[in-house]
């Protein structure tokens, strides 16, 4: 896979919840952007989760903008999950 | 207890209220465009989180186009049972049988460690009650859907339940036929707990097993219920122990305190003591 051709976005705006959009970046690498009530405690933790959850998918190249709203490693994983299978899909998001 | 699939903190806090199964929903409690969703958060929760209960999940009707992606994403977790809705033929559950097969074996999971449970939601699916509870060596209860069965009939909720009183009677026939556990129906006025604990004293009377729920304040009522008091767990260690000294004398009658202890009384002894038992746990 590797390169993703659209946004895709998955999660809400509820707490213990997190909002995930990946979309395709034009270089290569993961970029994120993370915005979240904890960063300072447990952001590079969030931004591990949401990268590692990304390479097992395959995908190596993307933009990434999350919301984090004090979401739990597996509550990361699957938000990840679900945006990078929209971003797949026909029509995206 | 049921707790909606797409939403993180409930899925996360399921385990703590001590319901003895917890029901992951990835039917009714999600809305359409979001079961891709709610599917890899069940997934990641299952595979993440140490319930300290029985974990089951309700998919999606298995001939629906989400029943099998359900069934695809969440089996991998490792759930401990699958819950079918508006079940209404031996044919589907044999469906979801040989799809958690395959799942076991793809996996290295135990042979059978999977387990189904069905609900009935209509006249057709009560109609076919036995076939469905024996479908499967996998199935281990059937539970009555209340709210759609009465829009089946097509008539209205009553709070004393005469519309239902049929059809629970029916499905419990038909599930202790086939030897597995009858499940009753949610309440939903979650404010109503007078209401709430008559309908449990009434489906434990008819010979219930237990009551779904979707609050976790009707977890603790459930069991009030359903808990045997310190009389009669004493009368069953007493019935119990007076037939176990009649065994070892090989006497052939049993008595206590003058009455006559057989079979059934027994049964019922150890039912009283198991329940006991569970709400020890």
């Amino acid at each position: 896979m590797g390169k993703l051709l659209q946004p895709g976005q998955a999660g809400t705006i509820e707490s213990n919840d997190i909002i995930v959009t990946v979309a395709p970046a034009a270089e290569d690498g993961i970029v994120i952007e993370l915005t979240s009530p904890v960063i300072k405690q447990y952001g590079n933790r969030i931004r591990e989760v949401i990268a590692d959850t990304l390479v097992s998918l395959g995908v190596t190249q993307a933009f990434v903008q999350a919301n984090d709203k004090g979401a739990l490693d597996c509550t990361i994983r699957a938000r990840v999950q679900t945006a990078v299978a929209r971003a797949l899909q026909e029509g995206g998001i | 207890m049921f707790a909606p699939g797409n939403n993180p903190g409930k899925l996360q806090n399921a385990g703590v209220y001590g319901a003895d199964s917890v029901i992951f929903d990835l039917e009714d409690a999600v809305a359409i465009t979001e079961k891709d969703a709610a599917r890899h958060l069940v997934y990641n929760a299952i595979k993440s989180i140490n319930y300290p209960c029985e974990v089951a999940v309700r998919i999606n009707h298995i001939q629906t186009p989400f029943g099998r992606d359900d069934l695809r994403v969440v089996l991998p977790a490792k759930p401990d049972l699958i819950r079918l809705p508006k079940a209404e033929s031996a044919e589907e559950i044999r469906m979801i049988d040989e799809i958690i097969s395959q799942a076991e074996l793809d996996n290295g999971f135990e042979p059978g460690s999977i387990k189904i449970g069905a609900a009935i939601e209509t006249a057709i699916g009560l109609r076919q009650a036995y076939e469905i509870a024996t479908a499967s060596k996998r199935m281990t209860f059937l539970a009555i859907g209340g709210e759609d069965f009465v829009a089946d009939l097509k008539t209205s909720r009553s709070k004393e339940g005469r519309e239902l009183f049929v059809p629970r009677s029916e499905l419990l026939l038909a599930a202790r036929a086939a030897g597995i556990q009858a499940i009753d129906s949610v309440f939903s006025d979650v404010n109503d707990e007078e209401g709430f604990i008559e309908e449990a004293l009434m489906i434990k009377g008819l010979g219930f097993d237990g009551k779904s729920v979707i609050n976790p304040r009707q977890v603790r009522l459930v069991h009030k219920v359903f808990e045997p008091t310190e009389k009669e767990i004493a009368q069953a260690k007493r019935i119990l122990a007076a037939y176990q000294e009649a065994l070892d004398k090989k006497s052939g009658v049993i008595a206590l305190d003058g009455k006559m202890i057989d079979g059934p009384i027994v049964t019922r002894a150890e039912r009283v003591l198991a329940y006991a038992a569970a709400l020890k746990r």
